[in-house]
C-alpha cells in the first residue's frame, strides 16, 4: 500500500514537473472515453457550430464544423482563390485593389463574427490583412467578401479587426509604427521622434454593413498587438496591447523585451465621438482603397479615398490612458461582462486581471505614475483586479466560457489553462500538441459564450498526421469543456495557418443561408437573361460574348470572326435557379483562369487569342450526365481577315464533305 | 479469409456503435422538404400543390406576355415551341396531352413529380436530362401555362 501510494505520489509529481517543465512528446496524446462518439456527426447529420478560421498567410478564411471538424468552405478574402475564380475573374479583381495596385495575396490573422448587444448576430465576419493593412468584410449569408477597406498611415494591421458591440466600429491598430505625414523620409534611428502609431475606427453602418473610416487616433510610437472592446459597463471603451515601448527600431527580439512592463492603452471612443461632434480633429489626405461588391451586378468596384480624419490625443485630452502590463503583452481579452481585462504577457510568469470599474475611479482621481510621450499612465495597482500566480509558460490568448471561467493558451509550455476569473485561481490545465497560438471557446468573445467546447489552434504538428515531405498541414484541437476536467476529443487539420478563429451557432447561420441569386434581380451590364439574349457583339478590339449556361449547353457554343489582336470578354450568366448547380467556364490559352458561376450569377472571363486556330471552350463543373457534351469552339481568324463575326446554338451547317 | 475479417468487422460496427449520444440529439435537423408530397386523387393532374386550375376564354393577354417574358429567360434554353425535343420535350400540343394542374405540378414540383409521377418519369428515361427546379412561384406557372395555351393555338 506504501509502496503504491509512493509511485502514486512519484506519477503525480512526474506529471506536474511535465506540465510545468516540458512539451508534450510523441503523438500518443491521451484520449479518453467517448471521445469519437462525440465528435461523430453521422451522415446526413449537421454540425452544432459553424467555426470559422483564418487562414493566416493564405489570406483566406476558413470554414469548419464542430465538433467533426471537417472543412466546409474557403472563403477567399484577401488572396485569389483557383477554386472560384476569386481575383482572376473581370467583377472581382477590384476587391484586391489597393493603394499600391493590384495585390493578390496578403496575410489573414483573426476572423471577427459581428454582435448585437454584445451576443453574436450571423450577419457578417470582418477579417484583417496584415501586411498591406486592410479590413474585409464577408456576408453570412452568401459567404462572400463583399467589401474591402485599406487603412492609411498603417504599418501592417494586426490589433484587428475587433468589434464593438453592437458592431459599431471595427478596430485597426498599426502593429509597426512608422513615420507619417508629410516627413516620411527619415532616417529609421529618428524612430523616437517620427515614428507615430495609429489606431483607426472603421464605422460600420448598422443595415448595410458598408465600412468607411471613422477616425484615427495618432498615438506615440510602439507596437499594436491585439485589442478587444469594452461591453455591458465597459462598452464604449476598447483596449489594446502595446509592445515594444522602448520604441526599438532594430534586433526587437532583444532591444523590445528590456522593460518588466510595457502597456494596455485603454481607448474612450465615445469620448473621441464628442470631440468629432464638436469639429475637432483634423483631416489628413491619405490614400486608400476602398472596394465595394454590388450583389445585384455581382462586380466589385474600387473608389480611392482621399483624406482620413486624425485625432491626436496628446492633444484632445481623456481619450487614450495606458495601463502598465507585463511583459509584451499579446492578448487583450474582455471577459463576458465586461468587468475585467485579461492581458497575456508574452514573457511574463503570471496573468494580471484589470478591473475596468477601478480603472474608472483611477482615471477620476488621476492615479497616475507618470506620462508617456504625453499621454497619462495609470498606476499598476490602481487599475489590478488580481494576479493569476504561475499559470504556466508564454500566455498568449484567454477566452470565456458561461460560467465565469477563463481559457488561456500558453506557447512555451503548451497548454491550455482553465483558472476561475473571481479567484484567480488555476482550476485545469490539458496538453497541446503542439505549440497553441490562439484558442476559441464557441462565443467566447461575446456577452453570452455558448461554451461546450474550447479549440487549440496549434503552431507545429509534427508527428501528429502523415508526413507530406517538409511541409506539414496545420492543426486544431478540440476540448470538451462541458466536464471540470477538459477533454481532449480530436485533432484536425486545417488549411493554411490558423491564428484566431471564432464559432457560432449553426442555427444562427443555417436558415439565412443565400441559395441561389434570383436571375430577374441579376443587373450584370452583360447579363443574358436567358437564350434568346445571348449574342456576340464587337466594340473596336474588343468582342463580348454574352453566354448562356444550363445543363448541360452552353450558347452560343459556335463563335466566328474573332481575330487576332481582339481581346474576348466571356460574360456567362448561369440560367440555373435550383441550389447547388454551378457551372464553370474555361477556354484553352485563357493566361487568367477559369470562372465558376453559381446560379443566377453573371460572371467574366477575360481571354486575348495568341495564335490563329480554333480553340475549344467548355464547362468545368461537373453538371450532369451529358456535362462532357457541354462545349463549344472559337474560331480566330487572323488580324485583317474578313471572316464575319458569327454565332449560334444547335445549328448545323453541311458544308461538304466530312469524315464519313 | 477476406469474409471472416468482413464478418468481425460488422460485429465490431454493431457492438460498438455508439448509443444516440445526447449531443447528436441537439443538431439542427436536416430542413423539412418543401416540396407538397401530397397526393392528389387524380393522378393525371400530378402531384404538388396545384390541384385545380380554371382557364379562361379567351386567354388572359397579361398572363402570357408574363409567361412568354419567363419562358425566354428559364425555359427556352431546352424547350422549344415546336414539337422537336431538344434537351427536353417540345411544347407545340402540350397543353391537350396534359392537365393544366399536371403541368403546373411539373414546373413547382419538379423534383417530387421526377421521384413519384410516372408520367415525369417517362419523361426523364427519354430525356435522360432532369429537368431543374427553375424556382418558379405557383402564379409564374399559371403564366407560363397561359403562353403555353396560346403557342398552341388557343385565342
Amino acid at each position: 500500500m506504501k509502496r503504491l501510494l509512493k509511485s502514486g505520489l512519484l506519477l503525480i509529481g512526474t506529471a506536474a514537473i511535465c506540465f510545468y517543465g516540458c512539451k508534450p512528446k510523441g503523438p500518443q496524446g491521451a484520449v479518453i472515453g467517448d471521445a469519437a462518439s462525440k465528435v461523430y456527426v453521422a451522415p446526413g447529420k449537421y454540425d452544432e457550430f459553424y467555426n470559422f478560421v483564418s487562414g493566416g498567410f493564405n489570406g483566406q478564411m476558413a470554414v469548419y464544423g464542430i465538433p467533426s471538424g471537417r472543412l466546409f468552405r474557403i472563403i477567399p478574402v484577401f488572396s485569389q482563390f483557383p477554386e472560384n475564380g476569386y481575383g482572376y475573374s473581370e467583377e472581382s479583381k477590384a476587391m484586391l485593389m489597393t493603394s499600391h495596385g493590384y495585390v493578390p495575396w496578403d496575410d489573414l490573422h483573426h476572423p471577427a463574427l459581428s454582435t448585437t448587444n454584445g451576443e453574436h448576430d450571423g450577419r457578417w465576419a470582418f477579417g484583417n490583412a496584415n501586411n498591406t493593412p486592410r479590413v474585409g468584410r464577408i456576408n453570412l449569408k452568401t459567404f462572400r467578401t463583399e467589401e474591402i477597406i485599406e487603412l492609411p498611415n498603417s504599418g501592417g494591421n494586426h490589433s484587428s479587426p475587433f468589434i464593438t458591440e453592437n458592431t459599431e466600429y471595427v478596430v485597426a491598430g498599426t502593429r509597426f509604427s512608422v513615420p507619417m505625414g508629410d516627413k516620411t523620409d527619415v532616417p529609421i534611428s529618428t524612430y523616437k521622434q517620427n515614428f507615430k502609431g495609429t489606431v483607426s475606427f472603421i464605422k460600420v453602418d448598422p443595415q448595410t454593413g458598408r465600412m468607411n473610416i471613422g477616425f484615427q487616433l495618432k498615438t506615440p510610437g510602439v507596437n499594436f498587438d491585439l485589442s478587444r472592446a469594452g461591453k455591458g459597463p465597459s462598452h464604449g471603451w476598447f483596449f489594446f496591447s502595446c509592445y515594444n515601448t522602448e520604441q526599438a527600431y532594430t534586433l526587437l527580439e532583444q532591444n523590445a523585451t528590456q522593460k518588466d512592463k510595457d502597456f494596455i492603452m485603454a481607448v474612450n471612443w465615445k469620448k473621441a465621438e464628442e470631440y468629432i461632434a464638436q469639429g475637432k480633429g483634423e483631416k489628413v489626405k491619405s490614400k486608400y482603397a476602398h472596394n465595394v461588391l454590388d450583389e445585384k451586378t455581382h462586380t466589385a468596384t474600387t473608389e480611392m479615398m482621399t483624406e482620413v480624419l486624425q485625432l491626436d490625443p496628446t492633444v484632445l485630452k481623456d481619450i487614450i490612458y495606458f495601463i502598465p502590463c507585463p511583459k509584451s503583452p499579446h492578448g487583450c481579452d474582455t471577459d463576458p461582462t465586461g468587468e475585467y481585462i485579461v492581458a497575456s504577457g508574452k514573457l511574463a510568469a503570471l496573468i494580471p486581471v484589470f478591473s475596468f470599474t477601478k480603472m474608472q475611479a483611477a482615471i477620476a482621481a488621476k492615479d497616475f505614475e507618470g506620462e508617456f510621450a504625453g499621454i497619462p499612465v495609470i498606476k499598476y495597482e490602481s487599475a489590478l483586479y488580481g494576479e493569476v500566480k504561475k499559470p504556466g509558460l508564454g500566455p498568449l490568448h484567454t477566452e470565456f466560457d458561461n460560467n465565469g471561467n477563463a481559457y488561456t493558451s500558453f506557447f512555451v509550455s503548451s497548454e491550455i489553462v482553465k483558472w476561475n476569473i473571481k479567484s484567480l485561481q488555476v482550476l485545469d490545465r490539458v496538453p497541446t500538441y503542439y505549440s497553441i497560438g490562439h484558442l476559441c471557446v464557441p462565443g467566447g468573445p461575446t456577452r453570452k459564450p455558448h461554451g461546450k467546447y474550447v479549440i487549440a489552434y496549434n503552431k507545429i504538428t509534427k508527428d501528429r498526421y502523415l508526413p507530406t515531405g517538409p511541409e506539414l498541414t496545420q492543426s486544431a484541437q478540440l476540448y470538451d469543456i462541458s466536464g471540470d476536467k477538459m477533454q481532449l476529443l480530436l485533432d484536425f487539420p486545417t488549411t493554411g495557418e490558423p491564428h484566431y478563429a471564432e464559432a457560432i451557432p449553426a442555427s444562427l447561420l443555417m436558415p439565412n443561408s443565400t441559395k441561389i441569386y434570383k436571375i430577374e434581380d441579376n443587373n450584370h451590364p452583360y447579363v443574358a437573361k436567358g437564350e434568346k439574349e445571348a449574342k456576340v457583339e464587337r466594340k473596336g478590339k474588343e468582342v463580348h460574348v454574352y453566354m448562356t449556361a444550363i445543363r448541360s449547353h452552353l450558347t452560343p457554343d459556335n463563335i466566328e470572326g474573332i481575330k487576332l489582336g481582339d481581346v474576348v470578354y466571356f460574360h456567362v450568366t448561369n440560367l440555373e435557379q435550383d441550389w447547388d448547380v454551378p457551372h464553370g467556364f474555361a477556354i484553352k490559352g485563357a493566361a487568367n483562369a477559369e470562372i465558376l458561376i453559381m446560379p443566377g450569377e453573371t460572371q467574366t472571363l477575360k481571354w486575348v487569342p495568341d495564335e490563329v486556330g480554333v480553340s475549344p471552350f467548355y464547362c468545368t463543373d461537373f453538371c450532369s450526365a451529358l456535362h462532357q457534351e457541354m462545349q463549344g469552339y472559337a474560331r480566330v481568324s487572323p488580324a485583317g481577315s474578313n471572316v464575319p463575326l458569327k454565332f449560334s446554338t444547335g445549328v448545323i451547317e453541311d458544308n461538304g464533305a466530312g469524315s464519313k | 479469409m477476406k469474409k471472416l475479417i468482413a464478418v468481425a468487422g460488422i460485429i465490431f460496427l454493431f457492438s460498438c456503435a455508439p448509443d444516440k449520444s445526447k449531443n447528436a440529439e441537439e443538431f439542427p435537423s436536416q430542413p423539412a422538404k418543401s416540396a407538397v408530397e401530397e397526393v392528389i386523387s387524380d393522378p393525371t393532374k400530378g402531384l404538388g400543390a396545384v390541384k385545380n386550375v380554371t382557364l379562361k376564354i379567351p386567354l388572359e393577354k397579361d398572363r402570357v406576355d408574363r409567361g412568354l417574358a419567363i419562358y425566354e429567360m428559364k425555359c427556352s434554353a431546352c424547350h422549344k415551341l415546336t414539337d422537336q425535343r431538344v434537351v427536353g420535350p417540345g411544347w407545340k400540343d402540350v397543353t391537350k396531352k396534359r392537365k393544366p394542374e399536371w403541368i403546373m405540378n411539373m414546373i413547382t414540383n419538379v423534383d417530387v413529380m421526377l421521384e413519384k409521377d410516372p408520367e415525369a418519369q417517362k419523361l426523364l428515361e427519354l430525356c435522360l436530362m432532369r429537368m431543374p427546379n427553375q424556382n418558379m412561384s405557383i402564379g409564374d406557372a399559371r403564366d407560363v401555362l397561359e403562353f403555353m395555351r396560346q403557342n398552341d393555338g388557343e385565342k
